[in-house]
């Protein structure tokens, strides 16, 4: 058996810095979890202990935060660092910086925790004043985010390093696409910045008792829908270029890969407007333009969807499946990455269909603020998106604590449950918002006769939620055993999938980010312009602000 | 495995071409509802200063509710506050054109009329109006679809939808939903 020494041959420089930024994601990926099951059983016609509208609403907001701001940004982070340090085949720059920015994450956490614990934070997870909690709450995620750029900054400072070591040759895919998702977040998080630094932090000080609502909707806008991009990044940068490797074969096309991601970069952002198509502060003009721009960010997934397929394809086929379907079997379903890569797909598919009827400018009307909202983005974000950090949190730990996993089959079991606790969950979700459920809510009155014919979806509903609850757990029960894993680490191989044709040489247009930079300002411009400018063009009568505390 | 870097090209090409077909067919749709049959979200972008909406003359409280206007359009008037309608039960008749218009003096409400779509976001410092025509008679439910505070489970309104012969306004126009009857 090998001593410790030797099996840490094979794990990284920045081990450490990956592993504490991981941890953190998922100590809080699983405290939603458990509060995500106890929410469902609170909504539902079952007894929930401690059920109260506080109660509801403060365990509502810390799930939403710690989903959508500790599991995102610290998983996202620690993803980056890996692949700088794998793709590149350098030490990660400024590490100091890094630990920097992870103590203030920390910080940051902590005192948003804190500030919900005690109740006066009970805002849900978005922004939306004239409702303001403590200040507290504000100016933790603020430095959570402020930690994030820091990573920004060191990814994008990996790359030049890399690029000005290696002239005139192709960035690894990996790293072009973790740089994208670094530049795309800089860009995301102005909206937002600007909506805590100008409005809600001086309300929540108590600096103005006035506040522009419509103002904050549209800068809140800015962020909503390009974050979630900024989530998704990581599950994509997996599609492309360790998924085909698990397969066994070859990414289709490199080129198609690099435009995806810059199609993300360009078109994640002017599109935060379709979160306000019911709201009354925007005519339909920029509406319309928003939906249409909207319209295209679905033309990267759909390319993805055929490369990866056509990736996957030339891996079955030369594992010997033949005929037009026989290579989906041979495909090796018994390894996390292929598997989560699938059911990532079917939950991509049912996912993108319900987004594009919330996309539909008119047909939106059915569905907004109603359960199926709930059931879109948990299919995206909670599905397509978490799965795949599951694969690379399982394609990771090896390098990491150079102990390799003792057997798949939990793994595999894990991402299973995962896939049907998310469907049995979700698919009762979009029947009973379809029927018009309306979305957060602590409790329903079940005597009324509409209410009560929702009753047996929801228990449906809820039985979901505590498959995925027992998948969460066993997903951390299996990162913990690797730690103590006996099994020796084979041969330390790198997770990318070379391309059928690897670029030798590329315009600099798919090799940096100049360009693009340039068009983002100017489609941010086009969409955002007037859209903003109409608050000091023809104010508003503004709020007053209403704190919480 | 080799795969001709030109027919990978090609099949890319192709597909994205499919791709951008789905993308404008969908969009023509889009379109077509919106040009031809006005489904348009709703967006009429009307001012309410929420410190004065009661004393303003149209949402002061006696003209809340349904009522029928000189030129013989249908509008209700209704205020969203944390955490009730008010009025919370509204008259209107089936078949016929209406109109509803919303503001709030506090934080964001929103509602939607269950089994329609009927949907709207009320944002202070403005009127959200609707546009529709209800089908089925009965009581809807209309609840706050948009957190508001603690109170906001508790928050829904009932629209009555009655006969064309059982509308039956006062004399100024007015219809009100009087004694609840259960729902």
């Amino acid at each position: 058996m090998a001593s410790p020494a030797e099996r840490a041959v094979g794990t990284l420089g920045a081990s450490r810095l990956i592993l504490a930024h991981a941890w953190v994601a998922f100590a809080a990926f699983t405290i939603a979890c458990l509060l995500g099951v106890w929410q469902m059983l609170a909504r539902s016609p079952l007894d929930a202990p401690a059920h109260s509208a506080s109660n509801y609403f403060r365990s509502v907001t810390l799930h939403g935060v710690s989903m959508a701001f500790v599991l995102t940004t610290f998983f996202i982070m620690a993803f980056g660092y890996f692949v700088a340090e794998t793709a590149l085949k350098r030490p990660v720059p400024g590490k100091g910086w890094a630990w920097a920015a992870f103590w203030m994450g920390i910080a940051g956490t902590l005192m948003t925790a804190l500030a919900i614990a005690s109740g006066n934070a009970s805002v849900l997870y978005t922004f939306y004043p004239p409702l303001t909690a403590t200040v507290w709450f504000y100016i933790g995620l603020v430095l959570v985010v402020v930690g994030s750029w820091i990573w920004c900054a060191i990814m994008i400072a990996a790359m030049r390093q890399w690029k000005a070591a290696n002239p005139g040759q192709p960035v690894p895919l990996a790293m072009f696409a973790t740089v994208a998702n670094a530049i795309m977040w800089l860009w995301t998080t102005a909206g937002v910045a600007a909506e805590l630094l100008f409005q809600m932090i001086p309300a929540a000080l108590g600096l103005n008792g006035m506040v522009d609502v419509g103002l904050s909707r549209t800068l809140f806008s800015w962020t909503l829908h390009a974050i979630v991009y900024f989530w998704l990044f990581p599950s994509y940068i997996a599609f492309y270029t360790m998924a085909p490797r698990a397969a066994g074969g070859r990414l289709y096309s490199d080129t198609m890969g690099r435009i995806a991601f810059i199609l993300f970069l360009l078109y994640s952002l002017p599109v935060g407007l379709h979160h306000l198509f019911m709201d009354p502060e925007h005519s339909n003009g920029f509406k319309f333009l928003q939906m249409f721009l909207t319209a295209l960010v679905s033309i990267p997934t759909l390319l993805t969807v055929f490369t990866i397929t056509a990736s996957f394809e030339i891996a079955g086929r030369m594992r010997g499946g033949s005929g037009l379907f026989g290579w989906i079997r041979s495909l090796p379903w018994d390894r996390p990455m292929v598997l989560a890569t699938g059911l990532a797909f079917l939950m991509l598919f049912w996912g993108g269909g319900g987004g594009l009827i919330n996309m539909s400018y008119g047909m939106n009307a059915m569905v907004h603020n109603t359960s199926w909202v709930t059931a879109h983005f948990h299919l995206i974000f909670g599905g397509t998106v978490v799965i795949m950090y599951f694969a690379i949190a399982y394609a990771m730990w090896p390098r990491l604590t150079g102990r390799a996993f003792a057997s798949a089959r939990p793994l595999l079991l894990q991402l299973w449950l995962w896939f049907v606790g998310m469907m049995v969950m979700t698919l009762p979700w979009h029947w009973t918002g379809l029927q018009g459920q309306w979305r957060r809510v602590a409790a329903f009155d079940y005597s009324n006769p509409l209410v009560a014919s929702w009753g047996p979806w929801v228990i449906v509903s809820l039985l979901g939620g505590v498959v995925l609850a027992v998948s969460a757990l066993l997903f951390v029960a299996n990162l913990a055993a690797n730690h103590r894993s006996d099994a020796a680490l084979g041969t330390v191989d790198v997770p990318y999938a070379e391309a059928v044709h690897p670029p030798a040489r590329l315009p600099s247009s798919l090799n940096g980010f100049g360009l693009w930079n340039g068009l983002v300002a100017l489609l941010m411009a086009l969409a955002y312009g007037y859209p903003i400018a109409q608050f000091f063009i023809d104010p508003p009568p503004e709020a007053v602000v209403h704190r919480l505390h | 495995m080799a795969i001709d870097e030109g027919a990978i090209l090609k099949s890319e090409l192709r597909w994205a071409m499919v791709v951008g077909g789905i993308v404008l067919v969908i969009l023509s749709a889009i379109l077509f509802a919106a040009l031809s049959m006005h489904i348009n979200p709703p967006s009429n972008r009307e001012f309410a200063d929420p410190k004065t909406l009661h004393t303003s003359d149209e949402f002061t409280e006696a003209n809340l509710g349904t009522r029928v206007e000189p030129d013989g359009k249908v509008v209700a008037r209704i205020i969203a506050t944390q955490f009730n309608f008010v009025p919370d039960c509204i008259v209107v008749p089936a078949g016929r054109d209406v109109t509803l218009r919303f503001t709030t003096p506090d934080v964001i409400h929103g509602i939607l009329v269950a089994g329609t779509n009927v949907n709207t976001m009320i944002v202070p410092g403005y009127v959200a109006q609707v546009h529709t025509r209800f089908t089925r008679t009965g009581d809807l439910m209309m609840p706050c679809h948009e957190y508001c505070g603690l109170g906001h489970s508790q928050m829904i309104a009932t629209v009555r939808v009655v006969p064309p012969g059982a509308f039956r306004p006062a004399a100024d126009g007015r219809i009100a939903c009087g004694e609840r009857r259960p729902a």
